[in-house]
């Protein structure tokens, strides 16, 4: 059995996860921790959020995320490659800053417009 | 003459003046300090907001967007660049901007959103030297996130909030070594999620039960000793450990900023630091509406878009049905209760429900959240878990209020184990 | 080759600078640190004493009530925060209202004016929130507070307006006899003047030393305190001392010029500059200000400090002259408030001396700055319809704006750090300490200095606030 916390909400569910038994979980509040649990105990996943650079813009830094998950070893890979990234203003929020990024198929899309 | 003045245009002011719009009112300022609406949601660039209110996960700037973005379909009137320097009892708001010049407006309503403020170093005392690189984790978040400037290498968190919780992947993912957090209370003041994403996915050690007993370095930080403390939070001589840091973040807890509340003359609340408000955020000068976190410290937005968008339509009620009438109920703070928001009550203005807000003043298991009038037991809720760091919020029933007589007591009695 | 170089520009070095501009000559002075006011100016009780507490006779003595009387006009005419809320020293004892009596009679014979002994009735009416078990008290009316650094910064700017030359970040390494004169070595190089001064606060024994032969020794005494929220301001009407002890005047609760409560100082001999706080010394500041002051809430603190005192140990300052080389050393409390009254002196000693003083007739002698907050709300719209800087709130909590900083860019000695913007306009002063304001009078201090924001200090030279970019790619693990 293997307990974790489910970061998906703020509830912050205790989960249960039998990792001998097909990765079965006990303790979630939603059908999402159950996803989770699973997915925590067997490929890790996070959306990762940071800036990228701006020109041009009111302020130096445009923020940015993964617009899905991307497994957790990645996680600075992901950001090695945001330091090569320049924007330049006018961004939107929702516009793909860079696609796919280190062929995880996520893309790194602007959350704020500037 | 304004129908509405709303001071801030954070998520509290966005959702109420919103509110407002929709429930019909027509002339609507806000009057925002910085340079863009959104308030401290523009820095906050990690996810996790909207959950309740969107049903789904946004970032800061996307929450702070969405309202940016319906308050443009609508016909208020935004003023950025601007402070309030004073809001008379009579609903005279001064402010001044650069190029706004030195305005008097009056208002029919106001609603109070100026948000809070962070506690520092010299709240909390921490003896040592006062060199440079001791920043409040919102300030290094500033840096961090909207000029793009990494405050230190080395870095010591003090607190385990949510704030600092958030800048210590933050800075780890932007290449400083964050050493340790450490927190002196048994537990952190920060939501589990945070614990695993922000500390335990990079290796962060927290410590429980420490606190930063001195600073070090003439300039610049050099190094912070950290404690243990006991049971009273005194630090416990012999487990002292140094840590080699050229930075120490401060998230230390926050306080409501209520110096224009004050200055008007409204009741405050020494235990919220905030106004007393009716259930419908009302404060003690009818038509003076306050929400979000210059009313009470929030955890999460979604609970300030709710509590703000009750005192817009509240404020747009006051302005086209005039003043609310009726006897109030006080809210009173029974065993294990730290704070309520509403602290009064007018049973008379409830729809169908009454909410509470509140908190707890220590850790509970299995608990029952009792509400009583003298004698009387009106309602109980039960909990299986309780902690101070996370706000509660019960829903009465109006029916219930109808037999209680002068003031009602919430407390919470954990079961025996 | 100059008439006066002064040696450390402090309030003693200031207040000098100051009086000597007022005469034909040419003054430098040397400053060692990046601003003026940085050493025990920066960081005292900032409380303009009465004089009852000096030995009769002493020289600490007359230039204190000179001192307090010259403050209250030089404060008025170059716009220094000061008020006149005067003094009480509370007994808690028979024997403490011995000491009243003790004091009262020092007072009068050093020529203190107004002193009364207040009964338990009188001070409880005027100081509803002093503790019951205080059984009287000597009433001071000349006390006063202020705000020091301005006072500081008030008279070197105009010292400077009127032809001194002030040097900042030159620190003296040595003193040699040239002919007449001095030749001053400095990590600048070295400058050649007639008379020297030593008013170098906590270092002056060491640079006495340079000179002369060894004749006294300054022992470092630091003082901590509590610098608590406005809304504790209220709490005393006067500044409240405890009766003195051997190390000193004791803890002493106060109000500040700017609204605060301020409670300190404890005495603790410590080596060099060594103003760190400690948690014994915090203890017993709270510990003894609640004696005064019970219901002090110290959960509102904003901000601890300590200063170190340069004292000597002998019950006097030390003002001598000696082949051209005054000492204006030892300046332990009540140095502030004797400050113009030591300068005075110090002209006297330099004119028998021999240096000639001819009043010029251009003497500036009055400086105005405007502080937004304080203005009524019709001269806020004009200032802001004829500068709308003056709109822009960068310190919310002390309400200050970008004219106000960008009017200290253009004063006769502007800031080079953070600090040094707060010690002019108040910024970051107040209840968030900076929290939101900092970043923005960084970014204002990157623009006026021409520098990236990675290179703008807190305060001292080295104290950086920011360490690289983000996404400049290496990892600094």
């Amino acid at each position: 059995m293997k307990e974790l916390i489910c970061i998906l909400c703020p509830n912050g569910c205790h989960l249960q996860v039998d990792e001998a038994g097909d990765y079965a979980v006990t303790g979630n509040a939603c059908p999402r921790g159950a996803a989770y649990g699973k997915s925590e105990c067997t490929h890790p996943t996070r959306v990762v959020t940071s800036t990228v650079r701006l020109l041009g813009g009111s302020y130096p830094r445009c923020p940015v995320k993964t617009d899905r998950p991307i497994p957790r070893e990645l996680i600075f890979p992901v950001m090695a490659a945001l330091d090569g990234v320049t924007a330049a203003s006018p961004v939107h929020c929702g516009d793909i800053i860079l696609e796919n990024v280190c062929g995880t198929g996520a893309n790194i899309v602007a959350t704020r417009s500037l | 003459m304004y129908d509405l003045i709303v001071i801030g245009g954070g998520p509290a002011g966005l959702a109420a003046a919103c509110a407002a719009w929709e429930r019909g009112l027509k002339r609507i300022l806000i009057v925002e300090r910085d340079r863009e609406l959104g308030g401290i949601l523009n820095q906050c660039i990690h996810n996790g907001f909207g959950l309740h209110h969107f049903q789904e996960e946004l970032t800061g700037p996307e929450y702070a967007g969405r309202f940016v973005e319906l308050l443009s379909q609508t016909g208020v009137e935004v003023r950025t660049d601007t402070m309030v320097l004073e809001v008379t009892p009579g609903k005279r708001v001064c402010m001044v901007g650069k190029s706004t010049g030195y305005r008097e407006e009056d208002a029919k309503a106001i609603v109070l959103a100026m948000g809070c403020r962070e506690r520092t170093r010299g709240a909390i005392a921490i003896p040592g030297t006062r060199p440079a690189g001791v920043f409040t984790a919102g300030a290094a978040q500033r840096y961090v996130n909207i000029e793009g400037w990494l405050p230190g290498r080395r870095v010591v968190i003090l607190g385990s909030g949510d704030i600092g919780l958030i800048m210590a992947r933050r800075l780890t993912l932007e290449g400083a070594k964050v050493l340790a957090c450490v927190e002196v209370m048994p537990y952190s003041g920060g939501l589990n999620r945070n614990i695993v994403q922000c500390l335990e996915d990079y290796g962060i050690p927290l410590y429980l039960s420490h606190t930063v007993t001195d600073i070090r370095g003439r300039n610049r930080v050099e190094g912070v000793t950290v404690s243990q403390v006991d049971e009273h939070r005194r630090p416990i001589p012999g487990t002292e450990m140094d840590f080699d840091c050229d930075t120490l973040l401060l998230s230390v807890g926050l306080i409501p900023e209520n110096e224009l509340t004050r200055q008007a003359g409204i009741q405050t609340d020494r235990r919220t630091n905030g106004a007393v408000v009716y259930e419908n955020m009302e404060t003690s000068i009818p038509g003076v509406f306050a929400c979000g976190n210059v009313c009470h410290v929030h955890d999460l937005v979604d609970f300030v878009t709710a509590e703000s968008t009750r005192a817009g339509y509240a404020a747009a009620d006051f302005v086209l049905g005039g003043p609310t009438e009726g006897q109030a109920l006080a809210v009173e703070n029974g065993p294990g209760i730290t704070y309520t928001v509403p602290q009064r009550i007018r049973p008379g203005n409830i729809q169908k429900n009454a909410e509470i807000f509140f908190r707890v003043n220590r850790v509970c298991g299995k608990s029952r959240i009792l509400v009583t009038s003298g004698e009387k037991t009106i309602a109980r809720f039960s909990r299986t878990h309780l902690a101070p760091g996370e706000m509660e919020h019960i829903v009465i029933p109006g029916t219930l209020l109808a037999n209680a007589s002068g003031s009602i007591t919430v407390s919470v009695e954990e079961a025996a184990t | 080759m100059t008439d006066v170089l002064i040696i450390g520009c402090g309030i003693t070095g200031a207040a000098l600078a100051f009086a000597l501009s007022r005469f034909r000559l040419s003054t430098v002075v040397l400053e060692r640190e990046n601003d003026v006011s940085c050493g025990t100016t920066k960081a005292n009780s900032a409380i303009l004493h009465a004089g009852y507490d000096p030995r009769p006779g002493t020289l600490m003595a007359r230039l204190n009530v000179r001192g307090a009387e010259l403050a209250k006009r030089l404060c008025r005419e170059l716009d220094v925060p000061y008020l006149g809320c005067g003094s009480l020293v509370l007994a808690f004892s028979p024997e403490e209202e011995e000491t009243l009596q003790e004091l009262l009679r020092r007072g009068q014979r050093n020529g203190v004016p107004g002193l009364e002994i207040w009964d338990r009735e009188r001070l409880r009416r005027e100081e509803p929130e002093v503790s019951p078990e205080a059984r009287a008290a000597l009433f001071a009316p000349t006390a006063a507070i202020c705000s020091p650094w301005e006072y500081c910064l008030a008279l070197a700017e105009t010292a400077v307006r009127n032809g001194v030359r002030l040097h900042l970040e030159t620190e003296v390494t040595g003193l040699t006899r040239s002919g007449d004169g001095w030749l001053v070595h400095t990590n600048r190089g070295d400058f050649e003047s007639r008379f020297v001064v030593n008013a170098a606060g906590i270092d002056a024994a060491r640079v006495h030393d340079m000179a002369l032969p060894h004749s006294f020794d300054i022992h470092p005494t630091r003082g901590e305190y509590y610098l608590l929220d406005k809304c504790e301001g209220g709490r005393a009407k006067h500044v409240l001392f405890q009766c003195p002890g051997p190390s000193g005047k004791g803890v002493l609760v106060a109000p500040t010029v700017h609204g605060n409560l301020i409670a300190g100082p404890n005495a603790q001999i410590v080596s060099g500059d060594d103003t760190a706080n400690s948690a014994q010394g915090l203890s017993f500041v709270r510990s003894k200000a609640v004696k005064s002051v019970p219901g002090i809430d110290f959960r509102q603190s904003i901000r601890n400090f300590s200063g170190v005192r340069a004292n000597t140990g002998h019950g006097d300052f030390v003002l001598d002259i000696r082949e051209g080389f005054l000492d204006l050393a030892g300046i332990c409390s009540p140095g502030l408030t004797a400050a113009p009254a030591i300068a005075e002196y110090a002209c006297e000693l330099l004119r028998d001396a021999g240096l000639e003083l001819t009043e010029r007739e251009d003497f500036i002698r009055t400086r105005r700055r405007i502080r937004f907050k304080e203005l009524p709300a019709p001269e806020k719209a004009a200032l802001i319809a004829q500068d709308p800087s003056y709109g822009r709130v960068i310190c919310r909590c002390e309400t200050v704006t970008e004219g106000e900083i960008l009017a200290a860019f253009r004063t006769p000695i502007p800031p080079r750090s953070v600090d040094g913007v707060k010690r002019r306009v108040n910024t970051g002063m107040g209840r968030c300490q900076g929290g939101f304001c900092g970043p923005r009078v960084l970014e204002l201090l990157a623009k006026e200095l021409g520098v990236c924001p990675g290179d703008i200090l807190q305060d001292r030279a080295g104290s950086r606030i920011l360490a690289r970019p983000t996404k400049e790619g290496a990892q600094d693990v």
